[in-house]
């Protein structure tokens, strides 16, 4: 429980409403605040000292600032929405009735519970973009307006309460990007919605930004009741909180005659006044058993030295210009003796930004500046320990003592000095230390302080949540959610599904949709028989499928392809091999010739973006005389795979139009079909190694289709996959996956595709495969394995060693990896695939998988093909 | 976020373009020809300045066109280019 006493004062305060008294809770203890009060205004008023205790030294902390500046008041809030938020400044956040705020030491917990809170986003397009509401801004904003009645001006100011014309209040820039791209986070613009990120482009930037006072850095600089003296005004004037009784005002400029006024109004006692244009120093202070402030230990110019009571210590360092802005799109700045601080120079680059007001360096009421940064210890010979309390950053802990051992390490790039010290690296990102440490370092080197400068200030200028930044962009809406026409047949019976790029593909379906009465194993084991001994059905409609048409398509796709197309037959199909320039596997799939200028590509599922992104440029960039266009159609059409020994009955009953018989329409040739009635192709291609039939048809008639197929394979058991039995048949013929077996590194030679590489014609990729490393005898061959243990899994991706390898080398000599691994209904036993170093020499020997425990998993090295290598069941049941 | 000139559609945000790198390396007329040192030039080796360079965008969520334009890769600072 913290002791608390009023101080609010019995007038005043032009931002809180005392007619709206608010309730909220600090550690626990029960306090009152009113309308309009920053968590800081109200802890003050209710005599509240200590809110934090410091991240390293566990020093007691106050408040010191009265905005974004505020390197100690950094609480837990328990909003009443029910989100527990960490390190929220209490002294730009409002105060709300049913708060619960807690103090930290220095560093929050993140809340592991889902913020449901809804974000939204706005975008914005402005002639003239103006930061701040000031009075400098403010004129700015009419001069837009004079200049140009047209253009549009928007002010953007974080202050809650600003408002009038064109001013948009409550919305804080935190970065300004290339070309006049500027990012800003608004706080609840109405009762649904918990924050605004803006999104701007602005022809012209304006910056009226103000600027922030700096301390000084002495010992013990520290303490609750320190604080900066302008804030003292705030807290006073804004609101009516006395935030302390007796003062001390060291000052090296004239800013502080405000504080003195307000600190006359609020009936505080100036106890002193420590000028530093008159040799006077603040050259300690001294605290009670909590550490508060209650004496101040001043060294005067004539050599004098007293100690004096206060329990409030105003300091006024100077002024820092607010540049963040001007420098996150690389603006210059350049140091200004005249206020001993730095100033912008040469605007950005890219993005047309002026700057206004003190934001310029135009800071009124300064008068004569001294530069003082920093009050050596009133010693002979100061040891590191004189410097320990000397805080520089007090968000980070750090010191004089922290910038002496930076340079003492040998830095001097003040970005070194930054990064050893981590000064500037907390939540108010070097508001108040920067410059401080950046001025303490060129007194320490001997430098001037302009020629130093001050570490890169980055984006984003205060704090804001990872769930602002995303706004409605999360869940299901992080990313398009692609289905097929026949999706709400799959979700019906109870599907489960997997992501295959956007897509959702049913992964498997089990057994009457009881995902507790059938394993994934079960069901794929008996989707997998059903394929082999009858018939089984697959939604195929996510595959890719360009249209490619023109004159020049047969030469085109010889170009694409390693092997040759142009020579297709209309009607007939054929596999194709993709490769990139640098001659490695890009994609693969069937192709088929529609009439002499027409082909009707497939590409794999999550590859079919990259293809025609592909094609086009290479028709585009390299090869814009040819008369070839790509549209993507693989929307346009669903794909139903009937799939087995007795899938010519189930086409035959589907389309009892189309002649089924294998001369009639053979393996590798296509059909117009009407399909259950629909107009569409039929092709005769398979991914499994059984008799198979890929029907497309328009999508809308999809899921019409996909039923027909069900109801004319009911006689024969038909069984609906999905892509894990898919992979497991696939795999058992040995076809590889490309982005499984394949993974940029490999070549068509590596996967045993030889033959399907040209000799006669050039490709794209061909001149790589003569390169050194593509020829190597070691390279990784695309095998088969099966374990010794016939029941025994290899996991993908293990790593794959010789059995006698000695594991305790280093490195271990490794052989390769495991792509592909699955239980198999028609061999009777597991198996996998793999990438093996000269694997295809190295058929019959073994390798180990040296998985965690005793022994690993052994198993033989065959060829890539373990089910009909002779390919009898491409045309139905061999008899 | 650049704001990236498209000859074809003008000015629009980044996030509507694929970058394609450095521009103006052609694909060699006879790749057979090349040595495997010249090959390996064409494929992997880039030049990386520091100032102006022309560069390679394509518009993928807009026109779909592919052009170059010149960049100073330490400012940002865009000249427009020419469609290839």
């Amino acid at each position: 429980m913290t002791a608390t006493t009023q101080t609010r004062l019995p007038v005043g305060g032009d931002r809180i409403d005392r007619s709206q008294p608010l309730a909220f809770a600090f550690d626990g203890a029960a306090l009152t605040g009113f309308t309009g009060d920053t968590i800081a205004s109200a802890l003050l008023a209710n005599g509240v000292s200590i809110v934090a205790r410091s991240i390293y030294h566990d020093r007691p902390r106050g408040i010191m600032a009265a905005g974004p500046e505020e390197p100690n008041a950094l609480v837990q809030v328990d909003w009443p929405s029910g989100v527990s938020e960490p390190m929220v400044n209490a002294t730009t956040t409002p105060l709300e009735d049913g708060l619960h705020v807690r103090s930290l030491t220095g560093m929050g917990r993140l809340e592991t519970a889902e913020d449901g809170s809804r974000f939204d986003a706005v975008y914005a397009h402005v002639e003239v973009l103006i930061i701040g509401a000031g009075r400098s801004g403010r004129a700015a904003a009419a001069e837009a307006r004079a200049a140009d009645p047209a253009a549009r001006v928007l002010v953007l100011d974080g202050d809650p309460t600003a408002s009038g014309d064109g001013i948009q209040g409550d919305t804080t820039v935190i970065g300004v990007y290339d070309h006049g791209y500027v990012v800003a986070v608004q706080r609840r613009p109405d009762p649904r919605t918990e924050g605004r990120l803006w999104r701007i482009r602005a022809g012209q930037i304006v910056l009226a930004t103000g600027a922030t006072e700096r301390g000084i850095a002495f010992a013990d600089d520290d303490r609750p009741g320190i604080m900066l003296a302008s804030a003292a005004t705030t807290y006073i004037r804004r609101y009516g909180v006395r935030p302390g009784n007796r003062a001390v005002i060291f000052t090296t400029n004239d800013s502080t005659s405000d504080v003195e006024a307000a600190l006359a109004e609020a009936g505080v006692v100036i106890a002193a006044v420590v000028d530093a244009r008159q040799d006077a120093r603040v050259v300690g202070t001294r605290g009670d058993a909590q550490g508060r402030l209650n004496a101040v230990d001043i060294a005067r110019g004539d050599g004098r030295h007293e100690t004096v009571d206060a329990d409030l210590l105003l300091v006024s360092g100077g002024w820092n210009p607010n540049v963040a802005l001007w420098t996150h799109t690389k603006g210059t700045l350049r140091f200004d003796e005249r206020i001993a601080a730095f100033v912008p120079d040469a605007p950005p680059p890219t993005t047309p930004m002026t700057a206004v007001g003190a934001a310029a360096g135009e800071i009124d009421g300064l008068g004569t500046i001294t530069p003082l940064v920093v009050v050596p210890p009133q010693v002979d010979a100061p040891t590191e320990d004189d410097w320990a309390t000397h805080y520089v950053d007090l968000g980070r802990d750090a010191t004089v003592a922290s910038l002496r051992a930076a340079l003492g390490a040998g830095l001097e790039s003040i970005e070194h000095v930054k990064r050893y010290t981590t000064i500037g690296t907390g939540i108010e990102q070097g508001k108040t230390g920067g410059v401080l440490a950046s001025s303490i370092t060129a007194a320490l080197l001997g430098q001037d302080v302009g020629a130093v400068g001050v570490p890169t200030f980055r984006p984003p200028l205060v704090p804001v949540s990872f769930a602002q930044v995303a706004g409605r962009d999360r869940g299901a809406l992080s990313d398009p959610i692609r289905v097929t026409a026949i999706q709400p047949w799959h979700v019906a019976v109870g599907a489960v599904f997997e992501d295959v790029g956007q897509w959702k593909r049913p992964r498997y379906f089990p057994r009457g949709g009881d995902t507790t009465g059938e394993s994934m194993d079960d069901a794929v084991l008996r989707e997998c028989a059903a394929a082999r001994t009858s018939v089984g059905v697959m939604d195929a409609s996510t595959l890719g499928k360009i249209d490619i048409q023109g004159p020049d398509a047969g030469r085109f796709l010889d170009r694409v392809y390693t092997n040759t197309f142009s020579t297709l037959k209309v009607g007939a199909c054929r596999y194709g091999l993709m490769c990139k320039p640098h001659g490695m596997v890009f994609d693969d799939g069937v192709t088929s010739r529609l009439a002499d200028d027409r082909f009707h590509m497939m590409t794999t599922t999550g590859n079919a973006a990259a293809v025609l992104d592909h094609l086009e440029e290479w028709l585009q960039t390299e090869w814009p005389d040819l008369r070839v266009r790509c549209t993507s159609v693989t929307e346009q059409w669903s794909t139903v795979a009937v799939v087995g020994p007795r899938a010519r009955d189930v086409v035959a009953a589907v389309c009892p139009d189309l002649a089924v018989a294998n001369d009639a329409f053979p393996f590798m040739t296509w059909r117009d079909a009407l399909i259950a009635d629909v107009p569409g192709r039929a092709f005769r291609i398979s991914f499994s190694g059984e008799l198979a039939f890929e029907l497309n048809v328009p999508t809308p008639h999809g899921k019409a289709v996909w039923e027909a197929v069900l109801a004319a394979g009911a006689p024969f058991g038909i069984t609906p996959y999905g892509t894990e039995s898919m992979h497991v048949l696939r795999a058992e013929k040995g076809y590889p996956i490309i982005g499984q077996e394949t993974d940029g590194t490999v070549t068509p030679q590596d996967l045993g595709m030889d033959g399907l590489v040209s000799k006669k014609k050039a490709f794209i990729g061909q001149r790589s495969h003569r390169r050194p490393d593509a020829i190597r005898p070691d390279r990784k061959h695309l095998v088969g394995l099966l374990p010794i243990h016939p029941e025994a899994l290899l996991p993908e991706g293990a790593q794959l060693v010789a059995p006698d390898a000695d594991l305790s080398s280093r490195p271990v000599p490794m052989l390769g990896h495991v792509t592909s691994s699955y239980r198999s209904a028609a061999l009777g036993r597991t198996f996998a695939l793999a990438l093996v170093k000269g694997g295809r020499e190295r058929l019959g020997e073994r390798v180990l998988a040296p998985l965690a425990g005793p022994h690993g998993i052994e198993a033989v090295i065959t060829s890539s093909v373990l089910f009909d290598p002779e390919n009898r069941r491409r045309d139905g049941e061999p008899a | 976020m650049l704001l990236i000139p498209c000859p074809h559609c003008g000015p629009r945000n980044e996030t509507e373009f694929t970058y394609g790198g450095q521009a103006g390396i052609a694909y060699p007329a006879a790749p057979d020809a090349l040595t495997d040192a010249e090959w390996v030039e064409y494929l992997f080796l880039r030049h990386n300045p520091k100032g102006r360079w022309r560069e390679r965008w394509v518009h993928a969520a807009g026109c779909r066109r592919w052009f170059d334009l010149e960049r100073d890769t330490l400012t940002n600072e865009i000249h427009p280019g020419t469609a290839p």
